[in-house]
């Protein structure tokens, strides 16, 4: 079984569910049965995918397929995970259904095709999620980082709030200049390897010799590209105000699963690719990456827009993860990948709860709020819940990460880790302050009578993340097991060692 | 001194003698046949015509590759390549061109061209039923230079072939149905200037006579090789020619009559022209400069890579401003004259195969670009302001579809031609050591990516526009759209057998 064609299956499925879903005939009551059945087959498959995988491989890659596309470039059609790239795939086939779920009302059945459309592209979105996680060709990986900008475009730019089009806008500038000047590096690369008509894979392209010079502009080529999708400051402006206009549906996704391939892509080509310049870059990227730990947090405290406040609180979470990976250590990079993995659910919990109050109340403005434990307990309590992963509880699944992130930046790099988990401190302030203003103190009587409190679907959404949380925090060794050797072939391209003996990571998760 | 007749070989010439003789059938049928029968006889014709030459070049003239007629003109892979070209977007071009919209003649055209705009005589000759059928020998005759213009192997022959090519769009632009001062302006100012280019490419003809000799682009190189003594004259005359090829491509800071005429023309030959005088400009300064002068590189390099970067500059920096829909195309299409000057001035087969790849897929998208823009209306005439294309998407998904698809190519989103294109001429580029005008590229990209997503933005996500409306297009205007918006996505996603063709074709005969 080992050459079925899993990866290439797992893009195809919900492509042709996004087509499938696209053309439905105009009124067809079950437009969301159709998408959701798509995606739920994805999941599936994506878990049948994932039992094929093997950790003790001694591969790199495993379940690859490569096929030449572009001889004439170099280009092939090559897919292939390691465990950082299967977490990711994972993450998103999770999160994709449930995407779906708490998008079941987004949009009103009557309303021509637009419904059609909402789902056929998240499907697509999907699907080329799921291509730019298992691309393991720098040509084909670049085809999807800038494809999928499309769908999430009109994810936002058609069904987004009242400023929609601009912040669609600013998303896709954003993020195709980077991609841009990105190209220049992937072509620049590209010459710099052996050629040929397969010189665009990553086996091809690891570990060959450049200049100090060429190297450092390649590196920095590709890490403004990462650093603006993941974003870290000073580039992160688009974010706040996309997650604010999207749809929360669509922010998680976005936020949660796509700027992961920021981060991804600083650990898979960085980082390996451009080992020395890695480390020339480290200090510039460890100060950004606690610069974006303390700017964002701070910011998020000071929001009054809900969903500004969780944009926010991303931006400060990805500091972490940036940090531990340019930390260059086993743990801090374990925790760095298992934290791309929980900040996924944090945030998929966070943006979904405050949807379902926004839904309710009507407005986004967290001093519209007060006293809803009592409106709605259920989801209050849910709230709470989020928030606490969001801070790091332990016992919850953050925790772990964040811990991993810190002690592992410690062992090379105390000062960053200190300032760093300074964060941890500001990340319960905008936590807590926010639960307290939206769910203690006195609730306006008649919201107490007429405000349903989560609905069988609202469960449905919940339940899993917080099934998530559970189980990552109290048992997060398979998904270390997953994650440890392909952080450690990572740590053997950048021709690092650990400062202290790599057992340290297993002692770390198990307590 | 005998004169001998030069041995020419017909078979190479057969796709030029089919385009001009089927030219020249479509002139009798003006003068034979009666007004109502003229445009269901031309359009078969013209079409029959392209399509006969487009066989010609790939069974006949394919196998008989070589310089002849004395040296002067050269049948390879390039010209070969590009005269395909040509007939396949001149093909979809004139199915463009016919649209009559269930009226009597071709809608885009005015029934009679001489007349003054709102004269009697304009409101008699429509009332007579007049048509302006001669569009489609004129085409003709403008292919038939195009075909030449990129197998000139000869100074005097590459400006006949200019002249050829240039005269019947003159015409052509003066020709639109409605806002015929504008179109009658737009005519006059691309004559105007176009007349001077010509002039330049001839001054610098002789001045590159002087210097080696001869118009013959083989005689011409090998001078340039081992230095005559004449070394004044070479470099004025090479710029001066230049002046005359760069004017044809729109490049900066020859491109001041591109968005007048883009403007002003017919929409159909708007289409028409920017597709193919820019495959067949492109073709003569690839010869120009891959062939006759390309030993003096060191002299002109430099200099084409400023207008290069100027055009991909200026092209998007001034597209921003632009508030109507050909306007912007026109801007874009200086731009664009500016990303694949890029690749030309890679100096090495891969800038050869890119620049004809790249070619291939502005001009498909292109043709099928502005043939969309003539389906929508507003009170009767093109509503090409871009807020009258507001919330489009609502009325017309199809088209809304269509054109942001084509959209997406032009700004070269992955999975469309446009960005394999791009990937083409800027990976010859960085390979040629043009690093510098690649990231000038891409930055420029990126503005131009801009102007494309906001008329996508106004399209999806703007309000509805009171007037605007869509009409629906013969099968003819379907089908060149729909194969225009195909091969755009199929270069995008299979590029590799094109690629191949251009790389086996990248190679030129001296």
């Amino acid at each position: 079984m080992t050459d079925f064609p899993w990866l290439t299956l797992l893009l195809l499925v919900p492509l042709a569910g996004a087509a499938v879903v696209a053309l439905l005939p105009r009124g067809f009551a079950r437009v969301r049965e159709v998408a959701l059945g798509f995606s739920l087959l994805t999941l599936v498959l994506g878990l049948m995918t994932a039992l094929q995988f093997r950790l003790d491989s001694g591969e790199q890659f495993q379940l690859t397929e490569t096929y030449s596309w572009i001889p004439q470039f170099g280009v092939s059609y090559a897919l292939g995970v390691d465990g950082i790239a299967l977490a990711m795939i994972l993450l998103g086939v999770v999160l994709v259904p449930i995407c779906l779920v708490a998008a079941w009302d987004d949009v009103p059945v009557g309303d021509g095709r637009r419904q059609h459309t909402y789902f056929a592209l998240m499907l697509a979105l999907e699907a080329m999620m799921i291509g730019v996680f298992a691309a393991t060709d720098v040509f084909l990986f670049y085809v999807f980082f800038e494809a999928m900008l499309i769908p999430v475009y009109f994810l936002i730019g058609s069904f987004g709030g009242p400023q929609r089009a601009k912040a669609a806008t600013s998303f896709l500038l954003y993020s195709l200049l980077g991609g841009l000047i990105m190209l220049v590096a992937v072509i620049a690369l590209y010459l710099q390897g052996p050629g040929g008509t397969d010189g665009f894979l990553v086996e091809s392209l690891t570990g060959i010799q450049m200049d100090a010079t060429t190297e450092r502009f390649l590196f920095i080529g590709f890490f403004i590209a990462f650093a603006i999708k993941a974003p870290m400051w000073p580039v992160h402006t688009w974010l706040p105000q996309t997650a604010s206009e999207a749809r929360p549906a669509t922010s998680v996704l976005l936020v949660g699963v796509l700027d992961k391939v920021g981060t991804f892509g600083m650990i898979r080509f960085c980082l390996q690719l451009f080992p020395e310049a890695s480390q020339w870059a480290t200090p510039v990227v460890m100060t950004l990456a606690v610069a974006s730990i303390l700017f964002g947090a701070v910011l998020a405290i000071g929001q009054r827009d809900m969903l500004r406040l969780i944009a926010y609180t991303s931006i400060s979470h990805f500091g972490f993860i940036v940090l531990g990976i340019f930390a260059l250590t086993t743990v801090s990079q374990t925790g760095a990948t298992l934290y791309m993995v929980n900040h996924g659910f944090t945030t998929a919990a966070l943006f979904l709860i405050a949807a379902m109050l926004i839904q309710r109340r009507g407005s986004r403005d967290i001093a519209d709020f007060g006293g809803w434990q009592r409106v709605t307990p259920l989801i209050a309590g849910s709230l709470l819940v989020a928030g606490l992963s969001g801070l790091a509880l332990p016992g919850l699944n953050s925790f772990v990460s964040e811990f991993m992130v810190i002690i592992g930046t410690f062992q090379t790099y105390p000062v960053f880790a200190v300032i760093g988990a300074t964060g941890v401190i500001l990340a319960a302030l905008y936590i807590l302050l926010w639960y307290q203003r939206v769910a203690t103190g006195p609730a306006a009587p008649e919201l107490v009578t007429a405000t349903p409190d989560m609905s069988l679907r609202e469960k449905v959404v919940v339940a899993p993340l917080m099934v998530a949380f559970l189980v990552l925090g109290f048992y997060p060794k398979p998904a270390l097991d997953l994650l440890e050797p392909a952080v450690q072939t990572t740590l053997q391209h950048v021709g690092v060692s650990d400062p202290v003996p790599t057992d340290a990571a297993a002692e770390g998760s198990d307590e | 001194m005998e004169f001998t007749a030069p041995d020419i070989d017909w078979a190479a010439l057969l796709p030029l003698i089919i385009v001009f003789v089927g030219g020249l059938l479509g002139v009798a049928v003006e003068g034979f046949a009666g007004r109502a029968h003229r445009h269901m006889v031309q359009v078969p014709l013209t079409v029959a015509t392209l399509v006969l030459a487009l066989a010609a070049v790939v069974l006949v003239a394919r196998d008989s590759q070589g310089i002849t007629a004395a040296g002067a003109v050269a049948n390879d892979g390039p010209a070969l390549l590009l005269q395909g070209l040509i007939l396949s977007l001149a093909v979809i071009g004139v199915l463009v061109m016919s649209e009559r919209f269930g009226g009597q003649s071709a809608d885009a055209f005015t029934q009679a061209g001489v007349s003054v705009p709102g004269s009697a005589e304009e409101s008699l000759a429509t009332r007579l039923g007049a048509t302006t059928t001669e569009v489609y020998p004129l085409t003709l005759f403008s292919v038939g230079g195009m075909m030449l213009f990129g197998m000139a192997n000869d100074l005097i022959l590459m400006f006949i072939a200019l002249e050829i090519l240039s005269l019947p769009l003159y015409i052509l632009t003066g020709l639109a149905r409605r806002r015929r001062l504008l179109s009658q302006e737009a005519s006059l100012k691309y004559f105007l200037l176009g007349a001077f280019s010509s002039a330049f490419f001839l001054f610098g003809a002789t001045l590159i006579y002087g210097f080696a000799g001869s118009m013959r682009f083989d005689v011409i190189a090998e001078a340039v090789r081992t230095g005559v003594g004449m070394d004044g004259l070479l470099v004025p005359g090479i710029l001066l020619v230049g002046v005359g090829l760069l004017f044809k491509i729109g490049a900066v800071p020859f491109h001041a009559w591109t968005p007048d005429v883009y403007q002003g023309a017919p929409t159909p030959v708007t289409g028409f022209m920017a597709a193919c005088t820019k495959v067949a400009a492109f073709g003569a300064i690839l010869r120009v400069f891959y062939v006759a002068v390309e030993p003096a590189r060191l002299e002109w390099q430099p200099i084409l890579a400023v207008v290069a970067a100027l055009s991909m500059i200026v092209g998007a920096v001034m597209s921003v401003r632009q508030s109507d829909i050909k306007r912007i195309l026109a801007y874009s299409s200086i731009a664009h004259a500016g990303f694949i000057l890029v690749g030309l001035l890679a100096l090495e087969s891969a800038g050869i195969s890119g620049t004809l790849f790249y070619l291939a897929a502005y001009g498909f998208m292109t043709i099928p670009a502005f043939a969309l823009v003539t389906l929508v209306r507003s009170s009767g005439s093109e509503a090409t302001h871009v807020s009258q294309w507001s919330g489009l998407a609502r009325r017309a998904p199809w088209v809304a579809a269509g054109f942001s698809f084509l959209m997406l190519a032009f700004a070269g989103i992955p999975l469309t031609s446009g960005f394999t294109g791009k990937f083409a001429v800027f990976s010859a580029a960085v390979a040629g050591g043009g690093a510098w005008l690649v990231v000038i590229g891409v930055l420029a990209s990126a503005v131009t990516a801009y102007v494309y997503f906001r008329v996508i933005v106004t399209m999806y996500f703007g309000e509805s526009h009171g007037d605007t409306v869509v009409i629906t297009p013969s099968a003819m205007t379907t089908f060149a759209i729909v194969t225009g918006v195909v091969v755009t996505l199929g270069l995008g996603v299979m590029p590799s057998p094109l690629l191949e063709l251009t790389q086996q074709a990248s190679q030129f005969l001296r």
